[in-house]
């Protein structure tokens, strides 16, 4: 079954209609690349998804539970929205990691309030709290050490590279356990030597079977680590497919004519 | 110098007096002006139209009138209008009409220094907090604040330095702070009457006060400097 469906999301800001009649299908476990110029919609629908931006039209479903419907105009709680968010976790283009907190802290911070939201954390006695706060500073740590960055753990942002501040916003991002991790486009703000490890644990993830969405101007990557790839011109989707196929054979003209800047 | 030695005893009496007026009236208004400008802050950047406008009108108001003419007015108003202080009499009295336009005045200013501060946090730190599913409140109180803090330490502190002497203005209803204290010299005081040496000492406390915060104010900002 699909993990996530996406079903004729529409977006308009004002009277420029950044998405129209955004439908795709996710299967668990699999990487899916969004492809396409700048201004095409691929980061508003990233957006779209975990509610950063409210879609006008059309429907989300997350494991068949629909999560987004355009036409029910029932105010969601605070509480609710929340618990929907976390089915998706995001990693910016531009890190931002929270900066008085270490890359430790940085990780641990969201797993730590939900902790202490709990029931039992508000009932248990002192050892049991302390040793429930060390469960997630240790997975924080498994985190931090799965992106290379163990050492780094009580480095804060800015003693940090821009490829290790990526690889904790990455950490951060998979604290929470979110059903599909999604990208915004992770590398643009890198120069082309930090570029290179982002790409590395993305990829590892993939090789893991992370279910993802990346948007990304790295069509090698795209075509190399997804599965599948779509191509979005002016908030439509023009071709979508799997990723060797769409990228080494578009068949819509104006695919062809975007993957052949990068072929120069 | 003799007559100095003789007097000096008593000016530096009466003007510790007088300065621990002073320093009152600058803890209370710190103490209630840094909440209060909080809420003021929070309020004009309300969603609800009418209760953010009316009060940018008021810190319009608020800042664009002397601190002077105001004290003149809170203290003075409603005696004119309901014909009795409501200020109680005395230097009690004075004290309390003095605080509230000192904590009104100054909140106003603090209220726009923190509205700065916060429209500095770059807006991905709180969609960072939005899709870590944090609620508002964790991500003002665990994200925002302190980072807010951090840029605003600079321009506060200004404000500060600039409390110290502004109690000074409370000198105009006649409150009993250290100006007062220096200037009773001038008129007679304590049995002595004609020397302005006194006031003009007044200066020295000012400044050995606002050469402690200034020193305070640099640790703190010190103390911020551990990220970026």
């Amino acid at each position: 079954m699909a993990v996530l469906e996406v079903k004729n999301i529409e977006k308009h800001f004002g009277d420029t209609k950044v998405l129209n009649d955004i439908s795709f299908s996710l299967e668990r476990g699999s990487a899916l690349a969004i492809i396409g110029s700048s201004g095409s919609g691929k980061t508003t629908l990233l957006r779209c998804l975990n509610f950063l931006e409210k879609p006008d039209g059309g429907e989300i479903f997350v494991n068949g539970e629909k999560i987004f419907d355009a036409g029910d105009t029932s105010k969601l709680s605070e509480k609710e929205l929340r618990a929907r968010r976390l089915h998706f976790g995001l990693v910016f283009q531009n890190f931002n990691l929270f900066p008085q907190y270490t890359a430790l802290q940085n990780v641990t911070l969201a797993e730590e309030l939900f902790k202490k939201e709990e029931e039992g954390y508000a009932a248990g006695n002192k050892e049991y709290r302390k040793a429930e706060l060390k469960k997630v500073q240790q997975h924080g740590m498994e985190l931090l050490e799965k992106m290379g960055l163990a050492e780094r753990a009580n480095h804060y942002p800015h003693q940090l590279s821009g490829g290790q501040q990526q690889r904790v916003a990455i950490a951060r991002a998979l604290a929470l356990n979110p059903d599909i991790l999604l990208f915004d486009e992770p590398t643009s703000a890198l120069d082309p030597e930090l570029t290179g490890e982002v790409l590395k644990v993305i990829r590892s993830l993939a090789d893991q079977h992370t279910t993802m969405i990346i948007v990304t101007h790295e069509m090698a990557f795209a075509r190399d680590v997804a599965d599948s790839v779509i191509f979005m011109d002016g908030g439509y989707i023009i071709e979508q497919g799997p990723a060797k196929e769409v990228i080494e054979n578009p068949k819509m003209e104006r695919t062809k004519q975007f993957l052949s800047h990068y072929n120069e | 110098m003799q007559k100095f030695l003789e007097q000096w005893p008593t000016v530096f009496n009466a003007l510790n007096i007088g300065f621990l007026q002073t320093l009152k009236l600058f803890a209370v208004t710190l103490i209630g002006a840094l909440p209060l400008g909080l809420l003021i802050c929070f309020g004009t950047m309300s969603k609800i139209k009418p209760v953010s406008m009316i009060l940018k009108l008021v810190v319009w108001v608020v800042r664009g009138t002397p601190l002077m003419i105001q004290l003149l007015i809170i203290y003075y108003f409603p005696g004119l209008i309901f014909g009795t202080s409501i200020w109680g009499s005395g230097e009690a009295g004075r004290f309390t009409a003095s605080a509230v336009a000192f904590v009104f005045n100054y909140a106003c200013y603090f209220s726009e220094i923190y509205r700065g501060g916060i429209a500095a946090v770059p807006i991905g730190q709180r969609e960072a907090g939005l899709v870590l599913g944090m609620t508002k409140k964790q991500i003002f109180g665990r994200i925002t604040l302190l980072q807010m803090i951090k840029r605003i330490v600079p321009p506060i502190s200004n404000e500060v330095i600039t409390l110290v002497k502004d109690t000074s203005l409370a000198r105009i209803i006649a409150l009993q702070e250290i100006i007062w204290a220096g200037q009773s010299f001038l008129k007679g005081s304590h049995g002595i009457a004609g020397e302005i040496w006194p006031l003009f000492f007044t200066a020295i406390y000012y400044l050995l006060f606002t050469g402690v915060l200034t020193i305070l104010l640099g640790k703190l900002e010190k103390k911020l400097e551990f990220f970026r």
